[in-house]
């Protein structure tokens, strides 16, 4: 598995599109803190991008590397090694490579503007690791909708389409139930319905840790009760992990069964 | 010739006479002065002299003395003032009131002062009001230069006029509001100047209930439980160049008329339940050139009529502008809204207030002609923030995709915000922006 990981990561950190995201970044980062010099409004406005972008990013990736990679992957499996070491070393491969473009590309700017003086530096990781996690659940999401769908273009447009559902979609139909239901108290619905969304889980991770919180009024002193808590902590990162490994779980049955 | 000696002569008697008049004038009057200064005398109160207590000073004076007390610990409460005489302390003398329940100075005279004094540990009461020093049914007095430390309530003014209250130093321990006292409470005055001073840790700073015609300016009212300043059923007052930071909920202003309030800090009033300044059924006021910044909400609009905004500055703040209950003929002119989370929250559909040549931060539009002037409205209510106010709820949304999306369509075609709630003339740069 590990010879396959170590593989696809260097396959990956060769690639052109490694570099472009990785350039990406490092120049959002730049321009970021040039612009407005505050490490803690940076860290709001990098939310916001890392909230949409990561998820994305990971999907086409993901799906993307799969379709590329296909005839190798069919050479590899005639080889008397395990499928899911297969695919889990690939997996792991783009997760990595994609993270490492995230955290370097970010971090490198964020350094040099004197990061690890700033008071911004938690929140800062908290946002690197949110970012890697849901690099992590894309992918795997990913792999999943490219394992179940042979077409190419059938494929990039169900991977289009679970970003658009998570990322927009999900959270249309949030507001829609709330507003409807508002008669009732909303506020544990509304955790509950957070946990069930990565993107809003994370979102709202890193908004509860920023002082814009206060304007969240009741809703908000219920999340916070709870995310700021050990045990809120504790479960919305089992969940996030939750997100990554039951996409996996998902995928080894797969493999298990599929006929390549 | 003798015609013009004799006539000589009676001149001389007259200056002579005039002269002696004048001689005369100036002796009574060294007399009458002389006079006064024997009524009037100062009575030294100090461990070693002959008067100990500030008390018995206070009943050996007569109208007009000077008590004069020098540095000490004096532990005395229930000085009972009834004359017009002016307490000095010198050094700042100490009064310790060992937390009894009663006020130090309890004063109702004309013409008084009491300056340089420090007061510490007034006893806490939840059926009485004690203070430092409690005034009532008094004109013309002055307490300045005090320093207030440990205090349940720190001045008490009631039914008073004509008093000036300059540059005293309140700090409290308040805990929680039902056990606290507020730093200046007046009750029912008029033509007061409360000016130069500097509350911490109480209830409200600030107390003005049925005050008419005051000036309250330069002061600085910080980390109060409650209110910097709190404003009730007083007319006619101004309130200027004061400091209100980082207070339990801000500043109320509440139920009343013609009210002006200019050049004043509102800052970091940063919580679940606080704002810069609440206003409450207030018509008629002027508020301009004040500075919002960084409260959870700038200013709580609740059923006012016929106010100035002009030249405010709201920065960095959750809602800058939020109304709540009908408002009708406000005018927003030339405001700078910068970097709010929400420019403005409004509750009705249906808009009186006059939006006019502000700038608003998150102002896309262009200037063609180059007038400073954008060509295009702006609408500062955007769509999340209507929806917001319907379902508090909704605001867990808050920055996520979806929210900036509803928000952009809002924006090009208007369905559910106020359609005339716009900025016609938007500006393209700040006014007179801060450094």
């Amino acid at each position: 598995m590990l010879k396959i990981l170590k593989y696809s990561f260097y396959d990956l950190l060769r690639s052109r599109w490694s570099y472009v995201y990785f350039i990406f970044y490092l120049f959002l980062g730049f321009v970021l803190l040039f612009l407005n010099n505050d490490m803690n409004k940076a860290v709001i406005t990098l939310m916001n991008i890392i909230i949409v972008l990561t998820p994305l990013i990971g999907t086409i990736f993901g799906v993307m590397y799969y379709y590329n990679s296909k005839e190798f992957t069919e050479l590899l499996l005639a080889q008397p090694i395990k499928r899911s070491k297969i695919f889990i070393g690939q997996y792991l491969g783009i997760s990595l490579s994609l993270t490492l473009s995230l955290v370097l590309g970010l971090g490198i700017p964020f350094m040099i503007y004197g990061l690890s003086k700033s008071t911004a530096i938690f929140d800062f990781s908290l946002l690197i690791l949110v970012g890697s996690f849901l690099n992590f659940i894309f992918v795997a999401l990913a792999y999943n909708i490219a394992l179940s769908t042979e077409n190419k273009i059938k494929g990039f447009g169900y991977a289009i389409l679970l970003w658009l559902f998570l990322a927009v979609i999900y959270d249309g139909l949030f507001m829609i139930s709330l507003i409807t239901f508002n008669e009732y108290p909303l506020d544990k619905f509304s955790l509950f319905a957070t946990m069930f969304n990565p993107i809003d889980l994370s979102r709202i991770l890193i908004l509860l840790k920023l002082d814009i919180s206060v304007l969240l009024g009741y809703t908000g002193a219920v999340f916070k009760d709870f995310f700021g808590t050990k045990t809120g902590s504790f479960l919305s990162f089992l969940v996030l992990c939750l997100w990554v490994i039951l996409p996996l779980a998902r995928m080894k049955m797969k493999l298990r069964k599929k006929d390549f | 010739m003798t015609s013009e000696v004799t006539k000589q002569k009676t001149e001389y008697l007259d200056s002579t006479k005039q002269g002696w008049r004048i001689l005369y004038g100036f002796l009574l009057l060294f007399l009458f002065s002389t006079n006064f200064h024997a009524q009037t005398k100062t009575i030294n109160v100090c461990a070693s002299c002959k008067t100990k207590t500030i008390k018995d000073a206070v009943s050996f004076a007569k109208d007009g003395d000077t008590i004069l007390v020098k540095k000490g610990l004096y532990k005395e409460t229930q000085i009972f003032v009834k004359k017009s005489i002016h307490l000095i302390g010198e050094d700042y003398p100490v009064i310790d009131a060992e937390n009894k329940t009663d006020s130090v100075f309890a004063i109702s005279a004309n013409n008084f002062s009491i300056s340089g004094f420090k007061f510490i540990n007034i006893g806490m009461s939840y059926t009485k009001e004690i203070a430092a020093i409690f005034v009532s049914h008094s004109k013309n007095f002055t307490l300045k230069n005090n320093l207030l430390n440990n205090v349940f309530y720190g001045f008490i003014i009631q039914s008073s006029k004509y008093g000036l209250i300059q540059n005293n130093k309140v700090t409290g321990n308040a805990i929680d509001e039902t056990s606290s006292g507020n730093g200046v409470h007046v009750w029912k005055c008029k033509n007061l100047r409360i000016e130069q001073n500097t509350i911490t840790g109480m209830r409200d700073g600030i107390y003005l209930e049925f005050v008419n015609k005051s000036f309250i300016s330069n002061n600085t009212s910080k980390n109060n439980i409650r209110y910097g300043l709190h404003f009730m059923f007083s007319h006619y007052n101004e309130y200027h160049h004061n400091e209100f930071k980082t207070n339990g909920a801000g500043v109320a202003v509440m139920f009343s008329k013609f009210i002006k309030m200019h050049h004043n800090t509102f800052h970091y009033n940063w919580g679940t339940a606080a704002y810069g300044l609440l206003l409450k059924e207030i018509n008629d006021a002027e508020i301009y050139e004040n500075i919002f910044e960084q409260n959870t909400t700038g200013i709580n609009i609740d059923g006012c009529n016929r106010i100035n905004y002009k030249n405010n500055h709201f920065i960095r703040n959750g809602w800058a502008l939020k109304f709540t209950g009908g408002c009708y003929t406000n005018v927003f002119e030339f405001n700078n809204f910068m970097h709010n989370a929400f420019d403005l929250s409004y509750n009705s559909r249906l808009n009186d207030n006059k939006f006019e040549a502000n700038y608003w931060s998150e102002y896309t539009g262009y200037d063609l002609d180059k007038n400073g002037i954008g060509d295009v409205p702006f609408r500062p209510v955007k769509l999340f923030s209507y929806v917001v106010n319907k379902t508090p709820e909704t605001l867990v949304l808050l920055r996520s995709l979806f929210v900036d999306i509803i928000n952009f369509s809002e924006k090009v075609s208007p369905v559910f915000t106020p359609d005339n709630l716009m900025d016609n003339k938007p500006l393209m740069k700040p006014i007179n922006p801060l450094e």
